[in-house]
């Protein structure tokens, strides 16, 4: 049934017919509706989830972590300076290689502070481990938010996962969402299954041993084998939910319009939704022009952007944040996909949206008219910022 | 040693390991420069010794000493120095070792 | 009350601290470890963050815990088990759990008195049902002695070294168990590594209250403290002879001094049997820095004694 909610309430939503055994969550805005909504269904009893209020994100990621060992089912959400905090653990959880799964609403990082929409704090855990997926509507971030859970817990895998949405713009937003039933989207997350679980008390484990550089090694590059599994497993549990659900989810990026375009952007978030109506209005006067939306970015699907982007001749790649000091995050990637390529499309890196400004439909239209008039590689361009 | 070092294959997911492998793979007896030398005759049975060693190096049976774990026993010298009756002597380990 | 037999039998029926451990020849944190895990009947699941005691024990692939153990983080111990105690509560109520476990947490000065001190105040607050020991031996023994908010003051530490200008340490040392008294759970305790057996009854006794327990035990350390290998016993028993670490416990927050020394025991017994001190009886102004430490013991013994008359349990229980 369809429904309006906030993407807020979508991620609450799906965590609730989740029903993780334990959820510890610290309020930081914008997640914070998130952790309010999940507080009231542990209070009203309708869900067995233990809720620890924990007091700062890095005990909200220790706990889970230490509640994962256990042998829960376990999940949280933060923001920005939250990820910051407990990035520490992330890392620690994907060491452990504990399916934690984890919404994060996309918040500037501080300084100076606000507590707008950008994709620094997403940046800052891209190596910590976990696989990452960012969504473009309310309704990707309450689908991505089951398939991601299941993701997590694949046999192959066993990782923490991120679910991406943009603060304010995703998660304070009104728009129409349709949630699967809740006994069905029970039997497709299905039942949890413990790996050495600490509560075994008869079988008694070491979680967390120190391993010298004798074994360091192995140990890392053993946790790396789990993140090459997650592509297959994504593909797969994609599939089964664009089965149970009837949505058309294919692929580890959305192509649009882009078959036959010349110019494309590629994209992460909510901002693929204002792109499309730059597409769209451009392909009205003739323009071949299209977008590339990534969903899953950790693991970075370097053949698919390729092959994607394969026909294009200008690429503009736009970044949500500035990594100092070097090429936009998300263009690095885009242009590692293409290094192989046979066509080497021009490619172009465009900084927008920092601490939540706004990205007009005009501008983005302003940027894939002006790809392959403007020299490309000439480093980082600006939309929307003042000289 | 590297040939019995296992491939980043063989490993234990997230490196979770089996409970009390130590005992097995780290005989920390080597360490040892002094070894205690229990004597059963003086010994009345306190276990003053057993509790106080860090290595858990006194061994028991029936809650009364029958010896020492000498695999473990770093040598520290503990179990002497809490002992009311002087029944653990502490003996160079070369001396120790030869008198057996 | 357990006693020294009740102790090895249950040892001797489980081992769950072996030995293969690579603590220091001498260190007395295994004794705390072992004393505290044979006083417990149920099952436990353990906790500890970054340390000498995680570090010596846990070395890929060996473990010297043969009871489900977990390491996380440096400051995270209290949050890590809260999660594993909320767990253990969540499936309890599905049923996938049936069996009572007990939670501890192991944790040195530095994870608990410092960078730790904020996850144990909220796993406080929260109300999570365990038992978190500190393992208390004054300084940052596993990075190399540096000095914590538990060392106490005058003693040279490797950043509060005994320099021209500055003499050690110039700060007293926090009064962790006295914070946590203020977190108003059921028990909090004060021991110390010469009373081992007290410490098995202190646990007995923390163990039959739900909710969070805690425990400061005073451990000596060889190395940090510049002491002898094999006298971790002497140093902590002059600690309570001098009524440096008074042994004591506050049950639903009321007072009972357990030991009280007979005789007055100069602080300057404790402080010239370690290396850490010795400054203070070479340099012709320790004199007068003794005498402080004197009047700090002194003062801080004097509000124990004190807080027990005001709320003692005898009293209480006789009222």
């Amino acid at each position: 049934m369809r429904k309006v909610m906030t993407g807020h309430k979508a991620v609450a939503e799906a965590m609730r017919q989740i029903e993780p055994d334990v959820v510890a969550v610290y309020p930081i805005t914008p997640q914070s509706e998130i952790a309010e909504y999940y507080a009231d269904y542990v209070h009203d009893g309708i869900v067995h989830t233990e809720l620890v209020p924990v007091e700062s994100e890095h005990s909200a990621m220790s706990a889970c972590v230490g509640a994962a060992a256990a042998g829960a089912r376990v999940m949280t959400a933060t923001s920005s300076q939250g990820l910051a905090l407990l990035v520490e653990v992330l890392y620690i959880a994907a060491g452990l290689r504990l399916p934690i799964v984890m919404a994060l609403a996309n918040r500037a990082l501080s300084a100076p502070i606000n507590i707008h929409c950008d994709h620094s704090d997403a940046y800052l855990a891209r190596d910590a481990g976990a696989f990452q997926i960012f969504c473009e509507s309310a309704q990707e971030a309450y689908d991505y938010t089951l398939i991601a859970q299941r993701i997590a817990e694949h046999d192959m895998v066993r990782l923490p996962g991120i679910v991406n949405l943009d603060g304010f713009s995703l998660t304070h937003t009104s728009q129409v969402v349709e949630p699967l039933d809740d006994a069905v989207a029970k039997k497709f997350v299905g039942a949890f299954k413990a790996v050495h679980p600490l509560l075994d008390v008869k079988k008694p484990v070491t979680w967390g041993p120190f391993a010298m550089p004798d074994y360091y090694f192995e140990l890392k590059r053993a946790q790396a084998a789990a993140m090459e599994e997650v592509p297959a497993a994504f593909l797969s549990v994609q599939k089964a939910f664009a089965k149970t659900s009837g949505r058309a989810y294919a692929g580890f990026v959305e192509k649009y319009r882009l078959d036959d375009a010349d110019r494309a952007l590629v994209v992460l978030g909510s901002t693929a939704g204002t792109a499309k109506v730059a597409v769209d209005a451009l392909r009205e006067k003739g323009e071949k022009v299209g977008l590339l939306k990534v969903w899953l970015y950790r693991p970075f699907p370097y053949c698919e952007v390729a092959s994607a982007l394969e026909k294009v001749k200008h690429v503009g790649v736009l970044d949500r944040a500035i990594s100092f000091g070097a090429m936009g995050a998300l263009y690095s990637d885009v242009a590692t996909s293409l290094r192989r390529s046979q066509s080497r499309p021009a490619l172009h890196n465009y900084i927008y949206g920092l601490g939540g400004r706004d990205i007009t439909v005009e501008q983005l239209a302003e940027v894939l008219e002006g790809l392959g008039k403007v020299r490309p590689d000439e480093g980082l361009r600006y939309i929307g910022l003042r000289e | 040693m590297a040939a019995s070092l296992k491939g980043w294959r063989e490993l234990p997911i997230g490196g979770v390991v089996p409970g009390g492998s130590a005992r097995d793979l780290n005989k920390t007896g080597s360490w040892r420069a002094e070894r205690p030398m229990w004597n059963d005759e003086k010994c009345i049975q306190c276990l003053l010794c057993w509790f106080h060693c860090p290595d858990s190096s006194i061994v028991t049976h029936d809650q009364k000493v029958t010896g020492v774990d000498y695999d473990h026993c770093k040598g520290c010298g503990l179990c002497a120095a809490v002992c009311p009756k002087d029944a653990i002597g502490m003996v160079p380990e070369r001396e120790g070792t030869c008198a057996k | 009350m357990p006693n020294i037999k009740t102790l090895a039998q249950r040892e001797e029926k489980e081992i769950r601290f072996t030995p293969g451990h690579t603590l220091c020849a001498g260190c007395a944190e295994p004794m705390v470890v072992r004393t505290v895990l044979n006083a417990i009947e149920d099952p436990v699941v353990v906790a500890s963050p970054t340390g000498c005691l995680e570090v010596a024990t846990s070395r890929f692939p060996g473990t010297a815990w043969n009871v489900p153990w977990i390491h996380v983080a440096f400051e995270n111990a209290a949050a890590v088990i809260s999660g594993v105690e909320a767990a253990h509560k969540a499936l309890t109520k599905t049923g996938a759990v049936r069996r009572r476990i007990r939670f501890v947490v192991f944790a040195g000065d530095g994870g608990t008195y410092d960078i730790g001190l904020q996850a144990l105040s909220g796993a406080l607050e929260r109300g999570h049902d365990f038992l978190y020991v500190c393992i208390n031996n004054e300084a940052y023994m596993n990075t190399g002695v540096q000095r914590s908010s538990a060392t106490p003051r005058c003693a040279s530490a490797t950043t509060s070294p005994v320099g021209d200008a500055i003499p050690g340490k110039p700060q007293d040392r926090k009064d962790l168990t006295e914070i946590v008294v203020g977190h108003h759970v059921p028990y909090v305790g004060q021991a110390a590594v010469s009373n081992l057996i007290d410490l098995a009854n202190k646990v007995e006794r923390a163990m039959k209250h739900d909710g969070p327990k805690f425990l400061n035990v005073l451990t000596t350390c060889p190395l940090g403290w510049r002491t002898p290998r094999d006298s971790a016993i002497v140093q902590a028993k002059l600690a309570v002879e001098t009524r440096y670490w008074p042994l004591y416990e506050v049950i639903e927050g009321r007072y009972t001094i357990n030991y009280k020394p007979k005789k007055d025991v100069p602080v300057e017994e404790w402080l010239k049997s370690q290396g850490r001190f010795r400054h203070l009886f070479r340099d012709p102004k320790g004199k007068v820095l003794i005498a402080e430490f004197q009047a700090a013991v002194d003062r801080h013994w004097d509000h124990l004694v004190r807080k027990e008359k005001c709320l003692s349990g005898a009293e209480a229980d006789q009222g």
